[in-house]
């Protein structure tokens, strides 16, 4: 047994961070969302006039929706790439595996950035990709679209975050026993039968926690939209940056941030819970 | 090389059509040899045993019917169907597998239930067939829990109705009782083999427990090095066993290692009469052939021999002796519990339980590396 005096040791540096990086700065925040500006300064007088501005300004609401838009499109397309990616990882790679295992996770080692500015480069007017159409001549003067839009916005997340799908879901394949797919075939389902029979539903909590990674991170993205998201491809959290810096006005931001907050926490208390109740042991 | 001429009849002991006909069947794995040239027919309604050390390729053979695995070559037949060329889902095999493998997502209803469903059985008959295959393993009352509540024993009737619930003519069942306690597998013994008598359905039972083979059987098929050593009845295996690895295997024996001449058998100080070729000839005795001469009954053919008793073995109702019989040759007796005895004796047994086996030269490196069998 541990004394007590070495548990209050060890369990003061995390308590502390977690108090001063985590909650101190919530509830800061918090308190600025009651908060108000006027004439360029910040009031401590508490009020709702936030809130008020959020739900009755049509601008705030469209851009949340084209975030969620995008931050849905992203966790589907990633799940249509990282899904497919882990079952073959998973059961037919053989020997290809473990290769394949780390190719799939080197592009977590390359910078956020960098990967956003190889993006611009690959789809802007003078960009890789308008260039080999050109060259194809299936296009005769560069495509606007690919770059600072929704699109361009969609597709570089995907990019970052598939690995970050692929990983549990590649877990949770993984600790499938296979004996369990020879007992499906045993009993006469075929491949296509064992598949939406056993694997999917077996592999539901994987699912879920990649889809939850995906749209949590891609709701609170600011840099892929600032990068190659254009006007057209503003998220919620350009507008949240901006009022907290040129805009001067925290408060307002404060209000978007704690909506947010409530919504990914909300979001993950439910997954989690659906990921208990689907996982067996 | 020791089998081949050992090998009693492969087929079974009724006389019509085989159900399931294994056609000289052998599998590699890379350089591994796993199976050489296997031969076999299983009978309608037969409870035949795949008995052997692990590393006898036991387990591949049975795979192979199910279709896990793909024969190097020979042929599979089931009741004129040629079965190794069909993808595990159409053979009318099913499976009990070693660790049971239930679903852990479904409940124990949905897991018996799965075969049908994949078939797209009308929802009433599945209804009623479920329920029959619960009643029939005695685990009605479970039907809506999850296979992760359940006891193994449970599980392992879960795993016997759901493989049962297609009827399939022929089980497959991989050591099903290995993972139970050895209670509990004694009372799942005696239910498995009800329930095979009560069904009628072919069992082909694979284990490593010679007991288990023994008590369970119509026949034993044992299998070593991936070849088949004998196939035989219970009975007839453990009395007759055809060759020196088999009588080891099977029950405790002594191998009496000795000469012919003239019609005598000559091993030490023993001696009887044989109808064995004169030459080099190793007889198998069972430890409980030999008595202690002064029991009060008559053997025929008798041989008598005195020796000294090295050790006593009390196991209940009968204990077993190591005798030096000089000369470096020690018997082990298995005789009714007798209270402690020491010193000299004279001990009796009957030429007729002196059975002639062929030798299995590797039998004892094959035993080093494997399982020492019980």
């Amino acid at each position: 047994m541990y004394s007590r005096a070495y548990k209050t040791l060890v369990s003061v540096p995390p308590l502390l961070w977690v108090g001063l990086f985590l909650l101190l700065p919530s509830a800061l925040m918090f308190a600025h969302s009651f908060w108000a500006v006027r004439d360029g300064f910040l009031v401590h007088q508490w009020n709702l006039q936030n809130y008020r501005a959020l739900f009755t300004n049509p601008l705030y609401f469209q851009v949340f929706l084209r975030t969620a838009r995008i931050a849905a499109s992203v966790t589907l397309c990633s799940l249509l790439l990282g899904y497919p990616l882990a079952y073959y990882l998973s059961f037919h790679a053989g020997p290809r595996k473990e290769l394949l295992y780390q190719l799939v996770i080197v592009p977590l080692w390359v910078s956020y950035l960098v990967r956003g500015y190889a993006w611009k480069t690959i789809l802007g007017s003078d960009g890789v990709l308008n260039g080999f159409l050109q060259y194809l001549h299936i296009t005769h003067e560069p495509i606007g679209f690919f770059l600072y839009s929704p699109f361009a916005v969609v597709l570089m997340l995907t990019h970052i975050y598939t690995p970050f799908v692929f990983l549990p879901i590649y877990a949770a394949l993984e600790h499938i026993p296979r004996p369990l797919l020879e007992a499906s075939q045993d009993l006469g389902a075929d491949r296509r039968a064992t598949f939406f029979r056993v694997i999917l539903p077996l592999s539901i909590p994987g699912l879920l926690a990649g889809a939850t990674f995906a749209f949590v991170l891609s709701l609170g993205d600011f840099l892929a939209p600032l990068l190659v998201g254009g006007p057209s491809g503003t998220m919620i959290a350009n507008i949240v940056q901006s009022l907290f810096g040129a805009a001067y006005d925290w408060p307002l931001g404060a209000a978007i941030s704690v909506c947010i907050l409530l919504i990914t926490v909300s979001l993950l208390f439910t997954t989690e819970r659906l990921e208990k109740r689907r996982s067996f042991k | 090389m020791s089998a081949a001429g050992a090998i009693s009849p492969q087929n079974p002991p009724s006389g019509s059509a085989p159900l399931l006909e294994i056609r000289e069947i052998a599998k590699r794995f890379g350089n591994a040899e796993v199976l050489k040239n296997i031969s076999l027919q299983i009978a309608a309604g037969e409870f035949l045993t795949l008995l052997g050390e692990s590393g006898s390729g036991k387990t591949t053979l049975l795979r192979l019917i199910a279709g896990f695995e793909q024969p190097t070559s020979g042929e599979i037949w089931m009741s004129d169907e040629r079965l190794d060329t069909l993808p595990p889902h159409k053979r009318r095999v099913n499976t009990v597998f070693q660790n049971y493998a239930l679903f852990p997502h479904l409940n124990v209803r949905e897991n018996v239930a799965y075969g049908l469903r994949v078939k797209s059985t009308p929802k009433l008959e599945i209804a009623g067939r479920v329920e029959e295959a619960l009643r029939m393993v005695k685990m009605i009352s479970f039907a809506d829990a999850r296979p992760s509540t359940l006891s193994g024993g449970q599980q392992q009737r879960i795993a016997l109705a759901r493989a049962l619930i297609n009827r399939p003519q022929l089980l497959l069942l991989d050591e099903p009782l290995s993972a139970l306690d050895a209670n509990l597998r004694k009372e799942m013994q005696s239910e498995l083999k009800a329930l095979q008598r009560e069904i009628g359905i072919a069992f082909l039972f694979v284990t490593h427990d010679q007991d288990e083979a023994m008590a369970l059987s119509d026949r034993i098929a044992l299998l070593r090095n991936g070849a088949l050593e004998q196939v035989a009845s219970p009975r007839e295996i453990y009395s007759r066993p055809a060759t020196a690895y088999t009588a080891e295997f099977i029950g405790q024996t002594n191998l009496l290692r000795g000469e012919v001449h003239n019609g005598v058998f000559r091993c030490g100080s023993l001696q009887w009469k044989t109808a064995e070729a004169s030459g080099g000839a190793l007889f198998s005795l069972r430890p409980e052939a030999i008595h202690l001469a002064d029991s009060s009954f008559q053997l025929p053919d008798t041989v008598s021999f005195r020796g000294t008793i090295r050790q006593q073995v009390y196991a209940g109702a009968s204990e077993l002796l190591e005798i030096d019989c000089g000369g470096n040759q020690t018997l082990r007796a298995r005789i009714p519990a007798s209270g402690p005895l020491t010193g000299q004796h004279e001990f009796v047994f009957s030429a007729d339980y002196a059975v002639p086996v062929t030798e299995s030269p590797t039998a004892h490196a094959s035993r080093a590396m494997g399982r020492e069998p019980r």
